[in-house]
């Protein structure tokens, strides 16, 4: 990556850090809302990206990393970190479990697509039907504000908190695509033939690869339970976030380290827009989100960010 | 726990009933994919689609659901035609994986279009359907449900008339044998798979006549069909019109008895763990599928 890409970035998350002084709290939540989506999506980015292996079932992590966060301190009554940090890991547990029965049966293309969604939807008819999850009415996590409880009065805390973690899953990002790891799941993308032919083992490679997203989607699961206090079977295993996840990663840019940022924000910010202009009527963002995606695969394969280094390199030439 | 014979039985007719009009579904899939080797993710978003039509039709104009099949069949027909020769092809630039993602974007923007127009309300044909049932033996089946089956299988069986015999039903088939060659035996490959594409669409359509009488229709309606869709597509073998019937038949009694033994909100769940199962399992299908 580019010193300037390098650059643009950090700038861009100290421009966003210095949001919640000015802002107010409609802009912040915004911000909260947008990041979670971001973190997601980068999630989804590894996997679906780098890895070429497009999932429609990423809110299985997503609502795996917020019902086990919640459970276990109300059932338990365990310590919000510890919760949070136990979320993750079921989330890259779940993504373990998935990669290994779908990649074993070496499920690739449209075929993974479909049996990913097809395990969040267990997921989410299970937690919609048995008790422990609060089944159809949800579950609504006590609010107690204080650092000990990963609660905060401020909604500009969550807002950096966000930032912070877009910030270190970007670098990891960095790192591992500079890595031994990373071009091997390179390698698998463009042609997994070839990549086996050179050694590369596919199967390990691919479980790396999803239990490192899953675990990055579940993050963004446990953010939002602890945001938003609030969780049932459509929010946490809802098929809303396996697609604005894919939505913001591939309008971003595929494949790059900021599109999945980009495109979250972006995504958001046209959301707001078009409910700003268009009042009241449900699913009009929705719409432009649709056709966006049609039109991003048509005329911009590499996204927002690609679009932008295209243009940036056509006045360089000129 | 047991349940009486009578019960059992009932549940089984009323599943392969139901199951007719997914298998009918599942066709248009299962046509897409066999000549396209595409995943049309946009199958169940245009479903709902040709339900509203369906049930506008009928709202405002009077007429019967049935007599509404032949012109909803031709104006689906026509736009599957025109979205995949004018917009899905083009678009996707002849990658699996982008028809996937556009179909995807497509059922987005389609879905939530019917959303912003139609609200989230659901909607039922007027008029007594519900009430209109027939006598066989101790068990009472709904007529709008008998004519669904019949009906279903008749379109079915015109369809595999269609691509056995017919000039378009064999360049279909030589499309999905072998593009390439049927380009250089004068077959225009672009129109052939919006011709594919068109009569996919045309399926859903009929089928959107055959359900409403007993079903009823909201923007999300699709959703609830369209992995059912796949789960009878992969169970029958991608591209097999005998497959899907077969396959429809069969999930319809899966999903009846499951709502039966497990009660409605995890009666969907057999569906889906069939699905993943035959996937990881068994990829080609069960029912006389070739690899």
């Amino acid at each position: 990556m580019k010193r300037s890409e390098w650059l643009f970035l950090v700038a861009l998350l100290a421009a966003l850090a210095l949001v919640p002084l000015l802002a107010s709290n409609l802009v912040i939540n915004f911000l909260v809302t947008a990041l979670i989506v971001a973190l997601a999506a980068l999630g989804w980015n590894i996997l679906g990206g780098l890895g070429g292996q497009i999932s429609f079932g990423h809110a299985a992590f997503f609502g795996t990393g917020a019902y086990v966060t919640e459970l276990l301190q109300l059932r338990l009554g365990a310590n919000a970190w510890a919760a949070a940090v136990a979320g993750i890991a079921a989330g890259a547990l779940v993504g373990l479990a998935i990669g290994a029965a779908v990649f074993r049966a070496r499920l690739r293309g449209s075929y993974f697509a479909l049996v990913t969604l097809a395990f969040a939807e267990v997921l989410r008819i299970l937690a919609n039907a048995l008790d422990v999850t609060g089944g159809a009415s949800g579950l609504l996590l006590p609010l107690q504000p204080g650092a000990a409880h990963f609660q905060f009065d401020q909604r500009s805390v969550f807002a950096w908190i966000g930032i912070a973690c877009v910030g270190a899953v970007l670098l990891l990002t960095r790192h591992m695509m500079n890595s031994r790891f990373g071009a091997h799941l390179a390698a698998v993308r463009e042609n997994e033939d070839a990549a086996r032919a050179l050694g590369v083992d596919i199967l390990a490679t691919k479980l790396r690869a999803i239990t490192l997203s899953a675990a990055i989607t579940a993050a963004a699961g446990v953010f939002y339970v602890q945001y938003f206090l609030y969780l049932d079977a459509n929010i946490g295993y809802g098929t809303w976030i396996s697609i604005e996840a894919l939505l913001a990663a591939i309008i971003g840019g595929v494949g790059t380290m900021a599109g999945p940022l980009i495109g979250a924000l972006a995504l958001h910010g046209l959301g707001e827009l078009t409910r700003g202009f268009a009042g009241s009527i449900t699913g009009i963002d929705l719409v432009i989100f649709g056709l966006l995606l049609v039109a991003a695969i048509a005329f911009a394969p590499a996204g927002i960010v690609g679009a932008w280094k295209r243009y940036v390199g056509g006045r360089r030439n000129a | 726990m047991t349940y009486p014979p009578e019960i059992v039985a009932e549940a089984v007719v009323g599943g392969l009933l139901t199951g007719s009009v997914y298998a009918l579904v599942a066709l248009g899939l299962t046509l897409v994919y066999g000549v396209l080797h595409i995943i049309n993710f946009a199958h169940g978003a245009l479903l709902t689609c040709a339900m509203f039509a369906v049930w506008a039709l009928v709202t405002f104009t009077g007429i019967s659901p049935y007599t509404a099949i032949i012109p909803l069949a031709v104006v689906f027909f026509a736009v599957g035609y025109v979205l995949q020769r004018y917009l899905i092809g083009p678009a996707s630039h002849g990658d699996d994986s982008n028809i996937l993602l556009v179909t995807l974007g497509l059922s987005i923007a389609i879905e939530n279009a019917l959303l912003a127009t139609f609200h989230a309300d659901t909607r039922n044909l007027d008029g007594d359907f519900g009430f209109q049932v027939v006598e066989i033996g101790p068990m009472l089946i709904s007529r709008p449900k008998l004519i669904g089956f019949a009906a279903s299988l008749i379109v079915a069986g015109l369809l595999w008339l269609l691509l056995k015999r017919t000039d378009t039903g064999r360049a279909i088939r030589a499309v999905a044998k072998e593009k390439l060659g049927a380009r250089l035996m004068g077959i225009e490959v672009g129109h052939i798979f919006g011709i594919t594409f068109g009569l996919g669409c045309a399926c859903l359509a009929v089928a959107a006549c055959l359900l409403m009488p007993s079903f009823y229709v909201n923007p999300r309606v699709g959703n609830a069909f369209v992995l059912v869709a796949f789960t009878i597509v992969v169970l029958g073998g991608m591209g097999s019109v005998p497959g899907a019937l077969l396959g429809g038949l069969f999930i319809g009694v899966v999903e009846s008895l499951g709502g039966l033994l497990l009660g409605d909100s995890l009666g969907q769940l057999g569906i889906f763990i069939i699905f993943i199962l035959v996937l990881l399992f068994r990829p080609t299908g069960l029912f006389g599928a070739r690899a």
